[in-house]
């Protein structure tokens, strides 16, 4: 080999060694230490499920799904969630967002539809209707409602499980969630815990 | 209500972001200049044949960074394509050749990018021996091109600008792979999920089924944030609550992906040893990505447009747990770096947001801009306005005692031009050629409107500018759009880096005892003033044009 050809390729092969070497640093030897270290906290790092009162898995703390029957209508036992737009709603193998521009007719029909039927199925006024409660979220897999669009189900849930208000307003407090550290974010109500929580009543 | 949460989450990222830009701004000085080579590095070298302590000229310097990233696009290109053979990846098929050249394009060029959805496409051997090391090596051929070109700045009389190898490698091994490591656990501990548990399927409480993606996420998610990089392990990307849990976790990646830029700000003080120059240079990034989140919060919380106005709040597309809040801090650190990550989708935030969004991106991405490409970048427009503060005050134009020749300021001229001609000219010629533009008109945009321009728009500047955001609604995988926006990512990198290079060895060359120039009073406000008018009036007049027919024309509706 020329010396020519030989100070071509010196780079060639010093980069495709270090990459090699890095792919194996950094693409497998750090994320195989990081999965080892997590074990420190199995259940964040197993998805944070959540387990119900016979041991079963029910889904996961840090993902919405829906209360709907297998026609899609929402269930009146059950707090509902927001409008999804990952699948068919709430499929955690395809996160994603409406994507709809800010302007679409597609999306202000939505927008008018959902209130119309929110405020139908809560019985209460259309102007009550909050805003997440008819708009889909970025991930499709928000597993929180504001405390407006809680409050606003509660008799509904209360009336459909024979239940007092009081005892399911009392549940929703509880499972409030204030914002982090008291400033950070919004206070907000995770929709499959308090529905879990329901049903063990 | 909504002022007070604005302000008090600025105000804690500031803190944090005070906090950390010493220490951390001083240790990556040391990096660059501490004379030992670790045990770890010296064996690397070894094997690799390197020669750690020969030094290379700008032209070396930018062969072995072209070639270093050309054998991590083939490899990358080579791992997507060879899917199926992989152990971990979860029955996916090959990647398209098409839509495999424009990830690894975005990838090695650092914009992360993202044509497809994570979920059906990359299985776990491509997300983390691929995508993940191109996030850290990526990340670290910008910084180490920075320090290059500081290195140009600060040498007297040099012909060399420093060792690519051993700058990369101690970037990636010093610098990204303890921070990561550091901010994996945080992740963790906060609900990211980090297991290679697959999809399993659940029983919901009312008897249906979910799926429930696993992953080592953690990982990822953290050199995503801390390398500018964007590209998420789900197709929500930081909006994913496996990805992004918590408000906190929102507030803390936000920090992440700037952390690094600021610091290096300190880095150059140190280096250059002028803190006073680093000051200023610290103001004009502060200025503008405050500027850009007060503009941004500002349109939100008024819910421009007719969705957010039926909807009472422009809510679609954002997360309960972030609001629009946490939702708009952290795209305005998104757009201001090359982070390219999002936690709400941009395509719903209204008219008058989404332009804010596009002008903070073709501001250069300088507030506080990429891992070291934020520093080059910004080193340049200083370059620019010193050289037209000169001509004001009719002063010979120097920086850091270099003079500046009409050779650096042909280099920087170029340097600002690449953006705009490539995402322009790209925008363009999809537009001009009648079969591509039905095409993108009828597949690609969610409406054939004011808003399907202002996504093309979005398209072309975030490739150009390296950021790899996207306004998801718009479908780029089609062979056209992966092809062009794959190429303009590549020439928006290293055209931009071929240039700085240059630049570098340009202003290293120069011997600093035979110039007897003064420098300009570049600590004063005066400068930043002029600074921060500068990267402005570049950016808004040449992009003006096309906003109009974008989301203007749709905020104005």
């Amino acid at each position: 080999m020329s010396a020519t050809v030989k100070r071509i390729l010196k780079p060639w092969w010093t980069g495709l060694s270090i990459m090699v070497i890095l792919t194996v640093l950094l693409g497998i030897v750090y994320p195989v230490v990081m999965t080892g270290l997590s074990l420190v906290f199995p259940s964040q790092s197993h998805d944070s499920v959540i387990i119900n009162e016979q041991g079963v898995v029910v889904g996961s703390a840090l993902l919405g799904q829906s209360f709907s029957d297998a026609e899609g209508n929402p269930l009146p036992q059950y707090f509902q969630p927001r409008p999804s737009a990952a699948g068919q709603g709430y499929d955690g193998s395809a996160s994603a967002g409406s994507n709809l521009g800010p302007n679409s007719p597609e999306l202000v029909q939505l927008i008018e539809e959902r209130r119309a039927q929110v405020a139908e199925f809560n019985h209460v006024a259309l102007d009550a209707v909050p805003a997440d409660a008819v708009t889909a979220s970025g991930s499709g897999l928000d597993p929180d409602i504001s405390v407006a669009y809680a409050s606003i189900q509660v008799e509904r849930v209360a009336q459909t499980r024979r239940l007092a208000v009081d005892v399911v307003s009392a549940l929703v407090a509880e499972h409030t969630e204030g914002p982090d550290l008291g400033y950070i974010g919004y206070a907000r109500i995770n929709v499959l815990e308090l529905n879990l929580a329901l049903d063990e009543l | 209500m909504e002022l007070f949460a604005a302000v008090t989450a600025l105000f804690t990222l500031v803190v944090a972001v005070a906090v950390t830009y010493r220490p951390l701004g001083d240790y990556m000085a040391w990096v660059f200049t501490n004379p030992r080579h670790g045990k770890v590095e010296s064996l690397i070298y070894r094997v690799c044949g390197v020669k750690p302590d020969k030094e290379q000229t700008w032209k070396g310097y930018l062969v072995v960074v072209l070639v270093f990233s050309a054998v991590g696009f083939l490899m990358l290109y080579g791992l997507q394509r060879l899917q199926p053979m992989l152990p971990y990846s979860l029955g996916l098929g090959p990647i398209s050749p098409d839509l495999a050249f424009n990830t690894a394009a975005s990838y090695v060029g650092n914009t992360n990018w993202q044509a497809y959805s994570p979920e059906h496409t990359t299985g776990y051997a491509v997300q983390m021996a691929g995508l993940a090391v191109q996030s850290y090596v990526s990340a670290a051929v910008g910084f180490a091109v920075a320090i290059a070109l500081v290195r140009g700045l600060t040498r007297s009389a040099s012909t060399t600008v420093g060792n690519f190898w051993v700058d990369m490698l101690r970037i990636n091994l010093r610098i990204l792979l303890p921070l990561s490591a550091l901010a994996t656990v945080v992740l963790i501990a906060a609900g990211v999920v980090q297991n290679f548990d697959g999809f399993t399927t659940v029983e919901t409480l009312t008897g249906g089924t979910q799926i429930i993606p696993g992953g080592p996420v953690a990982s990822q998610e953290a050199i995503k944030m801390l390398g500018t990089n964007g590209g998420g392990f789900y197709n929500a990307n930081s909006a994913h609550p496996f990805e992004n849990p918590s408000a906190w976790v929102n507030l803390f990646q936000t920090y992440m992906l700037i952390v690094i830029p600021f610091a290096s700000i300190r880095t150059f003080g140190r280096l250059a040893n002028d803190f006073r120059l680093a000051r200023s240079l610290l103001a004009t990034m502060a200025i503008l990505l405050v500027v850009a989140y007060g503009t941004l919060t500002w349109f939100e919380l008024s819910g421009g447009g007719l969705a957010p106005q039926a909807a009472g709040a422009a809510m679609e597309g954002k997360e309960v747990r972030f609001g629009i809040i946490g939702s708009t801090l952290f795209t305005a650190a998104t757009t201001g770096t090359t982070g390219g990550a999002t936690n709400s989708m941009l395509g719903s935030y209204t008219p008058l947001g989404q332009m804010v969004a596009i002008l903070h991106m073709v501001l250069g991405e300088v507030s506080p801009g990429g891992v070291g490409s934020g520093l080059y970048t910004l080193l340049v427009l200083v370059v620019i306005a010193v050289f037209i503060a000169g001509l004001l005050v009719g002063r010979t134009p120097a920086l850091l005692g270099k003079r500046i020749t009409a050779r650096e300021m042909k280099l920087a001229a170029l340097v600002i031009l690449v953006m705009p001609m490539l995402a322009l000219g790209g925008m363009a010629l999809s537009m001009a050629i009648p079969g591509v533009r039905a095409e993108i008109v009828a597949n690609s945009m969610t409406d054939p409107d004011s808003q399907g321009m202002t996504e093309l728009i979005y398209a072309f500047v975030s490739a150009a500018i390296n950021n790899g955001s996207a306004m998801a609604g718009f479908a780029a995988d089609t062979p056209w759009l992966n092809t062009i926006l794959g190429v303009i990512i590549l020439l928006g990198r290293f055209l931009v880096i071929a240039l700085v290079l240059a630049m570098a060895g340009s202003f290293a060359r120069q011997d600093r005892s035979t110039v007897m120039v003064a420098d300009l009073p570049l600590h004063r406000p005066q400068f930043v003033v002029l600074l921060v008018g500068l990267i402005v009036f570049i950016a808004v007049p040449t992009f003006f044009p096309v906003l109009t027919v974008g989301p203007l024309a749709g905020g104005l509706r």
